[in-house]
């Protein structure tokens, strides 16, 4: 990714708005501070009539704000580093090879790596299906994308504990392979695969 | 600052310098990225502690305890679920906002099903996936993290609750 100038900042842009077909992002960012200024506004309006309860409650903020300044641009800086280093191109690659164990493994690896949001990977994870990628391996990968991210996790351990978070982490992993595997049996079952089926043997 | 905090802090840091020591532009556009995602989360991240704030101070902890506490059991299973299905979160700011829920008197079966939830379902994606996945892929995908997303939730419940 090369440092843009002004003018292919306004490039990116376009193509970000076109890789996320049904959400305007200028909308997202309105939506986002209507809301943060109608809580901060009901927070120092309640805050100044219930006194004891605000002190408590802008209190309780403030902690919270002194630790997501400690911890937010540094899981940022994590996101944005694996955002150079780690090419998206490798993980599609990676991602059609395999459909044994291994195969599945390498999709919930490939998964946790941050790529980009969610409304991203679908795309990336509609184009590997059409080309006849494994239907388990493109489920366990969009579920990994969606539910691990790396940096993400450094988030989780701070406010949740080692313990929630590598039950939860251990857990999901266990879990999404029987899911995938399950929903490739499913998928297989329905009567468009079959037509599909047919039409591929003629 | 925080023991954890500190060690994060300081893991970055090493990435950073180890990252600058092999490519200066690549740190640079990284150090881009975080900036512009930054300024992009700022408004929500400081929406969603104003809302604990609010959370905190106001609600009594009584409603939390009776909705999506320890006793509630499945139905507060449920009902986590499902708002974290609905709700567009971004997953940076959730896990503070279930730390505070936590303290309230939220349970963790509870807050294992938001959290995993708001991650795995998202229903303000749903015409995207259906449109690059198809229904049946989509529907399936959806359908079933909401049962893992359940089976985790018990889980997490019986051990650490």
């Amino acid at each position: 990714m090369k440092m843009s100038t002004r003018r292919s900042r306004g490039e990116k842009e376009k193509r970000a708005n076109a890789a996320s077909p049904g959400l305007p992002l200028r909308k997202r960012i309105k939506w986002d501070l209507a809301i943060m200024v109608f809580s901060a506004t009901a927070l120092f309006a309640l805050s100044i009539i219930f006194q004891e309860k605000g002190e408590k409650a802008v209190n309780i903020s403030w902690e919270f704000f002194k630790e997501m300044a400690f911890m937010l641009p540094a899981v940022l800086l994590l996101m944005g580093l694996f955002g150079v280093w780690v090419d998206r191109r490798m993980v599609v690659k990676y991602l059609g090879e395999g459909s044994g164990i291994g195969g599945l493994l390498l999709a919930i690896l490939l998964g946790t790596l941050p790529t980009g949001p969610l409304y991203i990977a679908f795309p990336l994870a509609g184009m590997l299906l059409k080309k006849g990628a494994r239907v388990a391996n493109v489920m366990i990968f969009l579920s990994a994308w969606a539910c691990i991210k790396l940096p993400l996790e450094l988030m989780e351990l701070r406010f949740l504990g080692w313990e929630f978070t590598v039950l939860r982490l251990g857990l999901t992993v266990a879990l999404i392979i029987p899911m995938g595997l399950l929903a490739e049996a499913f998928y297989r079952r329905g009567p468009k695969a079959e037509a599909r089926h047919a039409e591929a043997e003629l | 600052m925080s023991p954890t905090a500190i060690a994060i802090n300081s893991f970055v840091g090493i990435c950073l310098i180890l990252s600058l020591f092999k490519d200066k532009e690549k740190t640079k556009a990284a150090v881009f990225i975080a900036w512009n995602a930054l300024k992009r989360l700022a408004p929500s991240v400081l929406a969603v502690i104003a809302v604990i704030g609010l959370i905190v101070g106001f609600i009594p902890p009584k409603w939390i305890a009776s909705s999506i506490g320890s006793e509630s059991g499945i139905v507060g299973v449920v009902v986590a679920a499902l708002l974290g299905s609905v709700l567009f979160i971004p997953a940076i700011i959730a896990f503070p906002l279930a730390r505070s829920l936590l303290d309230l008197g939220a349970g963790v079966m509870a807050m294992a099903a938001f959290i995993t939830t708001l991650t795995m379902i998202g229903f303000v994606f749903l015409p995207v996936e259906i449109k690059e996945m198809g229904k049946r892929f989509a529907f399936l995908r959806n359908g079933l993290s909401m049962a893992v997303a359940v089976i985790i939730a018990v889980i997490m419940g019986v051990v650490l609750g």
